[in-house]
């Protein structure tokens, strides 16, 4: 971005507001603020495709711990389950309604919409093309990540496991399994996303498609960049 | 001192994508040129939101604390639970590490947050230029912990869901589940609210 009057690409750190000179990133680097220590921009080798591999395990792992029992009690020979969407169901007919739909919200919603979103986003642009509606989309994913809260999840189901301990047997379900894995999965995603590498690769995708309209010549492999 | 922001050379930085924009003058309402999201030079009214967020919090911290979480009723009688009797049951009953994690999670944090914050706005309000440093980790680490006070709504959900035998023994989610899981809503929008970047203008304004 070189503006007028502007030789060197700037920085403006989000914490602070400080004004300084874009450097250069080693492999694997963290750049900071030189004023306030926040961090500004960070390099990961491939940041781009990991990020894709882990979402798409995420989906796989999200669509399990959603649809397979969370865990059992088995008191007299009987054994009570319940899945996580089942517990938004009673506390919503508890009349605990404001509590069913925060529970919704932070478990399932915020993280279902952010997996969604980097997948719409990304997926394309690895194949060379340009999701429709990229900006809102990127926007609705940045907005969703602070509430999306499967790591306290897991650790509130883990003391209630303990709570009800000395009441029944403790059956786990599936989905607790697969609840603990996407913790990792979730963590290592906010890790290793980048913007600024998705942006770039955004950008280049587009000024190819670009130069391609301009170029008459019909086969692509004559495109050098 | 030759350190500028970005807002006092007429420069904003987007939120959500982290372009760096030139603002257009005579132009109310700016956009990312990359992302579309609205741009500012500060959160507008970021010091009495994040106050009427944090006031409203901390009023509701105290029926969280006092309120039951849950009652418990069974053949033997019936019990309401609150935050603090959960970390005594677990203390007492030899689980003193989830003791620790529930005190630190329900009652420390949420304490501590609505501290710092306040801390944060006031001296912001005053333009204090002192441990600017510190008070942005501050920001960072309340930003940071706030998420991990949501536990003991996780908890009580989990349990009222599973131990729901008619006639035998019921627990029921209690008031204090709501004022509590708003206390750490609020406390969350009261920290997004708060623009760190007002600290640091106190650099630019004269004072004697």
């Amino acid at each position: 971005m070189k503006e007028d009057g502007m030789t060197e690409p700037l920085v403006a750190c989000h914490e602070c507001d400080l004004l300084q000179r874009e450097v250069p990133v080693p492999r694997g680097g963290v750049v900071r603020c030189v004023r306030c220590n926040a961090v500004l921009y960070r390099s990961h080798p491939d940041s781009f495709e990991r990020t894709l591999a882990l979402t798409a395990g995420g989906i796989v792992l999200f669509a399990i711990a959603n649809s397979f029992p969370l865990i059992g009690l088995k008191i007299q020979g009987q054994l009570i389950e319940t899945t996580l969407f089942q517990t938004v169901q009673t506390l919503w007919n508890e009349d605990m309604k404001s509590v069913g739909m925060l529970v919704f919200a932070t478990t399932m919603l915020m993280p279902g919409l952010q997996l969604a979103a980097l997948t719409y986003l990304l997926l394309p642009l690895r194949v060379g093309r340009a999701p429709a509606h990229f900006a809102i989309v990127y926007r609705v994913m940045q907005s969703v990540r602070p509430w999306g809260m499967v790591e306290v999840f897991m650790l509130g189901v883990l003391v209630s496991l303990v709570k009800l301990a000395h009441l029944a047997g403790i059956v786990p379900g599936a989905a607790l399994g697969a609840f603990a894995v996407l913790m990792f999965v979730m963590a290592a995603i906010a890790a290793v996303f980048d913007p600024r590498d998705l942006w770039a690769r955004l950008a280049a995708v587009e000024s190819r498609r670009h130069a391609q309209r301009h170029v008459h010549d019909p086969h692509r492999a004559g495109v050098t960049s | 001192m030759t350190a500028a922001s970005a807002a006092s050379r007429g420069m904003l930085v987007c939120h959500a994508c982290g372009l760096l924009s030139k603002a257009q003058p005579h132009v109310h309402e700016m956009s990312c040129p990359r992302c579309g999201d609205h741009l500012h030079f500060r959160k507008p009214n970021s010091i009495q939101r994040s106050w009427a967020l944090l006031l409203t919090a901390m009023l509701l911290y105290i029926p969280a604390n006092l309120l039951p979480m849950m009652h418990t009723s069974s053949l033997f009688g019936s019990q309401s639970d609150t935050i603090m009797s959960g970390v005594v049951y677990f203390w007492t009953s030899g689980s003193w590490y989830l003791a620790l994690i529930i005190f630190f999670a329900s009652i420390m944090v949420p304490l501590l947050k609505m501290v710092a914050l306040m801390l944060l706005l006031i001296t912001a309000q005053r333009r204090s230029r002192w441990q600017l440093q510190q008070r942005t980790r501050l920001y960072r680490l309340v930003e940071f912990v706030g998420r991990w006070s949501m536990l003991d709504i996780y908890v009580v959900a989990v349990i009222v869901a599973l131990v729901q035998l008619k006639g035998l023994a019921t627990i029921l989610p209690g008031p204090g589940a709501i004022a509590f899981g708003a206390v750490v809503v609020l406390t969350m929008f009261a920290a997004m609210a708060f623009d760190p970047r007002i600290m640091w203008d106190s650099l630019e304004t004269e004072r004697g």
